[in-house]
C-alpha cells in the first residue's frame, strides 16, 4: 500500500484559524463578564485590557501579524508591577482577579486557532465565577447568564464554521436549555460541604456595613443613611406591633466620655427567661456581616443551634456570620424580666469616667437629691427628654470631648445614639445601673409575602435600666423625645428629606410598591438559591423521605437521577429520527404497490427510471405513475419541500389504482 | 508475534457492528456511533473541577450554579454530538470510471431524515486520507465527494470511510465507519502510440482513406443511439430539428482490430493493456469502427461511447476475477 500522508484534520481545533465571527463572539462574552469587574478594578488596568481587545480586532481587520510573545511578556510584567504598586500584594483576591481580567486580553492577542478560542472561553468562565465573589444578586446572575450563552454560542460557531450565526446562537441556547435539568439535579443533590475548606485570602471580606461593638456620636446616624438590607424576619403566626419591633444587637457597657463599648461578655447556659407576655415564633435570614452576634426580637427565650446567650441577653454565634444565615427564633414581647442580677454586673453598669460632662453630672445629682424613689428619678429623667425641645436629625452636629454636655445643653439635636448615650450617662450619674443596647427598631411587613425587611436605616440605640424588683427595664429616650419614631418609623420622625434614604421618603408610595415585590423576589432568591446549604439540602432530602441524608445517600440519589437522565435524553434524541420521513414513506408505499404487480425496483435503479419502466408496463396508470415519480424526485432532491407538495404526493400514492 | 496481536477481522466486524461491504443505504445505528472526549473535552473537565473547588471553598451558591450549568452543557453537548451522526443514512452513488493515475470520484450521499440540521460532518477515506466536510440540512441529502487516487487498473472498491463530527461544542468526538459496496472501474493508463493498420478485409480505398486521414467531412446521415455526441451536427439540428450525425471520409468503411497478440512479444501484460487503451481512445477520437481482441475475449467492431466503455472495461478487468 502506498503511504499517502493523511491531510490535516479539518475538525482539529488547533489547525483551524479563528474567524472574525468567532472573535466577535469571544469579545462580546468578555465584555459581559468584564463589565462588573471594570467598575471595581483600577482605571488604568481596565483601559489596558480594553486596548488589548481592540488591538486583537485591529490585527484581524488590518491583517497584521499577531504580536510577538516577548512583547506580550513585557506588557504582562509591566501590568503585574502596576498591580503590585496599586494593591501592594499579588496573591490576594482583588489583585488576582484584575490580573485574570488582564490575562483575558493577553490570551486574546495570542488567539490564532479555535483551540486558543476555547481557552479564552474557559477563561471567561473563571471571570464569571470571580464576579460572584462580589455579588450574587439577580442582576449579576442575569448578566452572567447572558455571558454564558455568548460563550456557548461562540463554541458552537467554532465547530460549525459555515453556519449562520443565528443558527449557532439557537444551538447554544438549546444546549443550555437541555443542560438545565441536569444542572438543577446537580445543584439539589450534589453533596455540599460547609466552606471555607482551604482558607481564604486576607481580603476576602471587606467593606461590609452594619452595627459594630462600639458606638460614638454620629455612628448610627451614618449607618441609618444606608438602604442596605440587615436581615429579614418571617413570622409563623402574628406579627408584633411596630412598638414591639426592637431587634436586640450588641449591648454596650463601658463609657469613656465619648464612646460606648461592649467589652468582654460572658456566655451563659441559662438564658434570661421573661415571664408572661406574648410569644412569637419566627425565622431570621441574616445578611453576612462578619461579626458574631445574631439579632432577635426582644426578648429572645431560646438560642438557635450553634449560638449561645451572653449574660446580657445577646445571642452570639460561635463563628462569625460569613454567609447568609437562617435561624429559627422564639421570643417573648412585653414579658417580665428576671429581677435578679449579679452584683459585679450592676457595679459595671454604674461605672463612669472620673471626670468630664460636669453639667450632666450636676443635673443627675440634682435629680437624685430631689427624687424619693428610683421610679420617681426615672420618671424625672424621661420627663426631661420629653420636655426639652430636642430635634431629631440624621445629620447631627459634631460633638467634642464632653459629648453628653454638648448634646444636652448646647446643640440639642442628635440621632438615637446621642439620646441613648446621654440618658444612660445621666441615669448612671444619678446612681442607677444602666447600659446601652444597639440594634434595630422597625421593619416593614412586605404586603406581598408578609416578610419583615429590616434595613441598616432602621439601626437604633436605646437604654436598659436596672430597677430594683423589676430587673432590666427598656427605656427608649428617643421615643420619649420624638414620639413619632416609635409608631411611624424614621421617615415621619425626621424633618422631610433630611438625608433620608430614597426609599424611605413618604412621597414615593408607588416606588415602594415596586420595591416590595422586588424584595419578595430577592428574599426567595436568597433563601432558595443562595441559601441552599448542607442544612437545606438535608431538609430537601427529608421532604423526599430520606431522613438524615449523608453524602452517600446524596451521591446515590444523584447518580440514579443522572443515569435516568442520560437514558431519557438519549432515547429522546434518537426516537425523533425514527419517525419516517413522509416523502420516503409515500415512496415506499408506491414501490410496494408496484411490487405487488410484479414490478420490483432494482437496487441501483433511480426513481425516474423505475417510474418510467413501471409506466410502460402499466400504460393504464402511466401518467399517474410518472407524475408520482417526478414529484418524488423533486421533493427528495429539490431545494425546498413545500408541505402542499408532500401532501399531494401522499394523496396520489394513496389514490393510485393498478387495475 | 505482532501478527498474533493483529485483531481478527471477524472480531473487528462484530465490534464495528457491520460486515463489509454493505449493500444499499446504510443507517448509522447508535451502536455504530462511537464517542470519546477530545483533548479540549478533558481541558473543559479540568476547568469544571477548578470551578467546583472555588465554589466549595468560597461557598458560592452561584458558583455551584455556574459549575453545574457548564457540566450539564457538556453532558448535553455529548448527546448532541452523538445525535449529529446517529441515524444518518449513507449510500454510495455509482462512480464514473477513470484511468489509472487519475482520481476516482466517489460520491457518498448522506441523507438526514431528522428535523434538525447536522453541521460539520467529516467524511474521510481511511486508506488514502482523502476527506471532505459536509453540512446536511434537516430533511435533506448532502453529498460527500471523495477523490480517491486510483493507482492501478481494475476494480477499485471504495473501502472503509470514517464519518466524524465534533459539533456542537468540540468537547467530544463521535465517529462511525461505513464500507458501502461501491467500486470504480479503473481503466489502464493509456499509452500514446500510432494506431495499427486497418484489417486486411477492408477495401483498399478505405485503407487509403484512413491513411489520408479521417478528418475530411464527407456528409450527414441519420443519428443512431450509438453515435458520439461529438459527431452530432448541432448546427443542422438547430436549423432542422432533426438529429444528424456527421460522417467523415474513410469512417464508413475502415474497420480496425486492436489485437493483443499482434503486439511485440517483449511487452508485458500491463504494457500491452496500456497500449491497447491508448489505441481505443485514439480510434474513438477518429470515429473509426474498431474491435478488440484479448486472449479469451473478443469485442466485435463497433463505434460510440457504449462500445468504447465496453472495450475499456474489458481492458481494465483483464485477467482479474
Amino acid at each position: 500500500m502506498s503511504a499517502v500522508r493523511p491531510a490535516a484534520h479539518p475538525l482539529a481545533p488547533e489547525l483551524r484559524e479563528v474567524t472574525a465571527r468567532d472573535l466577535a463572539g469571544l469579545i462580546v462574552a468578555l465584555l459581559l463578564v468584564a463589565t462588573p469587574h471594570a467598575l471595581r478594578a483600577p482605571w488604568w488596568l481596565v483601559l489596558l485590557t480594553l486596548t488589548l481587545y481592540a488591538w486583537r480586532v485591529a490585527v484581524l481587520v488590518n491583517r497584521w501579524a499577531l504580536p510577538r510573545r516577548t512583547l506580550l511578556l513585557l506588557v504582562t510584567a509591566a501590568a503585574m508591577l502596576g498591580v503590585w504598586l496599586e494593591y501592594r500584594m499579588i496573591f490576594a483576591r482583588g489583585p488576582g482577579i484584575v490580573l485574570l481580567l488582564l490575562f483575558s486580553g493577553l490570551k486574546l492577542l495570542e488567539t490564532r486557532t479555535h483551540r486558543d478560542a476555547a481557552v479564552v472561553a474557559f477563561l471567561c468562565c473563571f471571570l464569571i465565577i470571580t464576579n460572584f465573589l462580589y455579588s450574587q444578586s439577580i442582576a449579576t446572575a442575569l448578566l452572567m447568564a447572558a455571558a454564558l450563552t455568548a460563550i456557548t454560542a461562540t463554541l458552537v460557531g467554532c465547530n460549525a464554521p459555515g453556519r449562520a450565526w443565528r443558527a449557532n446562537l439557537r444551538s447554544g441556547a438549546l444546549l443550555l436549555a437541555h443542560a438545565a435539568p441536569a444542572a438543577l439535579v446537580l445543584f439539589l443533590l450534589f453533596p455540599r460541604v460547609q466552606g471555607p475548606t482551604w482558607g481564604l485570602p486576607q481580603d476576602a471580606h471587606a467593606g461590609v456595613t452594619g452595627l459594630s461593638d462600639t458606638m460614638s456620636p454620629g455612628d448610627v446616624a451614618a449607618l441609618a443613611q444606608s438602604d442596605a438590607l440587615a436581615f429579614r424576619a418571617e413570622f409563623a403566626g402574628p406579627i408584633p406591633s411596630p412598638r414591639q419591633r426592637y431587634w436586640r444587637g450588641p449591648v454596650l457597657w463601658d463609657f469613656d466620655g465619648r464612646s460606648w463599648r461592649a467589652g468582654p461578655a460572658r456566655l451563659t447556659t441559662s438564658p434570661p427567661a421573661p415571664q408572661g407576655g406574648s410569644t412569637y415564633r419566627y425565622a431570621i435570614v441574616l445578611e453576612p456581616h462578619q461579626r458574631n452576634w445574631l439579632f432577635a426580637l426582644e426578648s429572645a427565650s431560646r438560642a438557635p443551634a450553634g449560638a449561645r446567650f451572653t449574660v446580657d441577653g445577646q445571642i452570639v454565634a460561635l463563628q462569625p456570620v460569613r454567609a447568609r444565615l437562617r435561624y429559627d427564633m422564639l421570643s417573648v414581647a412585653d414579658g417580665q424580666p428576671d429581677p435578679n442580677e449579679r452584683e459585679v454586673l450592676l457595679r459595671r453598669a454604674l461605672r463612669l469616667p472620673a471626670d468630664g460632662n460636669p453639667r450632666a453630672r450636676a443635673l443627675a445629682t440634682e435629680w437624685r437629691r430631689e427624687a424619693r424613689t428610683d421610679g420617681e428619678l426615672l420618671a424625672r429623667a424621661i420627663e426631661f427628654f420629653r420636655g426639652a425641645k430636642f430635634s431629631y436629625t440624621l445629620e447631627p452636629p459634631l460633638l467634642g470631648r464632653d459629648s453628653v454636655d454638648e448634646f444636652l445643653f448646647d446643640t440639642r439635636s442628635g440621632f438615637c445614639e446621642h439620646f441613648a448615650s446621654a440618658f444612660a450617662f445621666l441615669v448612671r450619674a444619678a446612681g442607677l445601673p444602666a447600659r446601652v443596647v444597639t440594634g434595630y427598631l422597625g421593619g416593614d411587613p412586605n404586603p406581598v409575602d408578609g416578610i419583615l425587611t429590616i434595613r441598616q436605616s432602621e439601626a437604633h440605640a436605646w437604654v436598659e435600666v436596672h430597677v430594683d424588683g423589676r430587673g432590666w427595664t427598656r427605656i427608649d429616650p428617643t421615643a420619649a423625645a420624638v414620639p413619632g419614631r416609635l409608631d411611624f418609623g424614621l421617615a415621619r420622625a425626621v424633618p422631610a428629606d433630611a438625608g433620608l434614604p430614597l426609599l424611605m421618603r413618604p412621597q414615593l408610595e408607588w416606588l415602594r410598591g415596586l420595591r416590595h415585590n422586588w424584595d419578595a423576589l430577592v428574599h426567595q432568591w436568597n433563601l432558595r438559591v443562595l441559601g441552599y446549604n448542607p442544612e437545606r439540602q438535608r431538609e430537601f432530602m427529608a421532604s423526599l423521605g430520606v431522613e438524615r441524608a449523608d453524602w452517600r445517600d446524596l451521591a446515590a440519589a444523584l447518580s440514579a437521577t443522572l443515569g435516568a437522565f442520560a437514558l431519557a435524553l438519549l432515547a429522546w434524541s434518537l426516537q425523533r429520527h425514527v419517525r419516517p420521513d413522509p416523502v420516503q414513506a409515500a415512496w415506499r408505499r408506491f414501490c410496494s404497490k408496484l411490487a405487488a404487480r410484479g414490478i420490483t425496483r432494482a437496487l441501483q435503479e433511480g426513481p425516474r427510471d423505475y417510474a418510467e419502466r413501471a409506466a410502460r408496463r402499466l400504460p393504464g396508470a402511466g401518467d399517474a405513475i410518472r407524475r408520482i415519480g417526478a414529484l418524488y424526485v423533486d421533493l427528495r432532491y429539490g431545494r425546498d419541500r413545500p408541505r402542499a407538495a408532500i401532501h399531494d404526493l401522499a394523496q396520489r400514492v394513496r389514490a393510485l389504482r393498478l387495475a | 508475534m505482532l501478527r498474533a496481536l493483529r485483531p481478527n477481522p471477524r472480531l473487528l466486524n462484530w465490534f464495528y457492528g457491520f460486515t463489509p461491504p454493505e449493500r444499499g443505504a446504510i443507517l448509522l445505528r447508535q451502536r455504530r456511533v462511537y464517542i470519546v472526549p477530545t483533548r479540549l473535552g478533558w481541558m473543559f473537565a479540568a476547568t469544571l473541577g477548578l470551578l467546583l473547588l472555588g465554589s466549595i471553598n468560597y461557598s458560592l451558591a452561584l458558583g455551584f450554579v455556574l459549575t453545574f450549568a457548564l457540566a450539564g452543557t457538556g453532558f448535553a453537548g455529548m448527546v448532541h454530538t452523538a445525535r449529529n451522526l446517529a441515524l444518518l443514512t449513507v449510500s454510495a452513488r455509482r462512480a464514473e470510471a477513470v484511468f489509472a493515475g487519475e482520481r476516482a470520484q466517489f460520491r457518498l450521499e448522506l441523507e438526514n431524515r431528522a428535523p434538525f440540521d447536522r453541521p460539520a460532518i467529516l467524511a474521510r477515506h481511511v486508506a488514502s486520507g482523502v476527506q471532505m466536510v459536509v453540512h446536511v440540512a434537516a430533511h435533506s441529502v448532502a453529498e460527500a465527494a471523495l477523490a480517491v487516487p486510483a493507482a492501478r487498473r481494475g476494480r477499485l472498491a471504495l473501502g472503509r470511510v470514517m464519518l466524524e463530527t465534533r459539533f456542537p461544542l468540540g468537547l467530544f468526538r463521535a465517529w462511525s465507519y461505513v464500507e458501502p459496496d461501491t467500486a470504480c472501474i479503473v481503466y489502464p493508463r493509456p499509452e500514446r502510440s500510432a494506431l495499427p493498420p486497418s484489417t486486411p478485409h477492408a477495401t483498399a480505398g478505405a485503407v487509403r482513406a484512413l491513411a489520408m486521414g479521417n478528418d475530411d467531412f464527407a456528409g450527414l446521415r441519420g443519428f443512431q443511439r450509438s453515435d458520439s455526441p461529438r459527431h452530432v451536427a448541432w448546427k443542422a439540428y438547430a436549423r432542422s430539428d432533426r438529429l444528424l450525425t456527421k460522417q467523415f471520409a474513410g469512417e464508413a468503411a475502415a474497420e480496425l482490430w486492436l489485437n493483443w497478440s499482434l503486439l511485440a512479444a517483449d511487452l508485458d501484460a500491463e504494457a500491452r493493456l496500456s497500449r491497447l487503451t491508448g489505441w481505443v481512445l485514439d480510434a474513438q477520437r477518429r470515429g473509426a469502427r474498431y474491435g478488440l481482441r484479448l486472449p479469451g475475449r473478443e469485442i466485435a467492431p463497433g463505434r460510440g461511447d457504449a462500445h468504447r466503455a465496453a472495450c475499456l472495461q474489458a481492458l481494465a478487468l483483464y485477467g482479474l476475477p
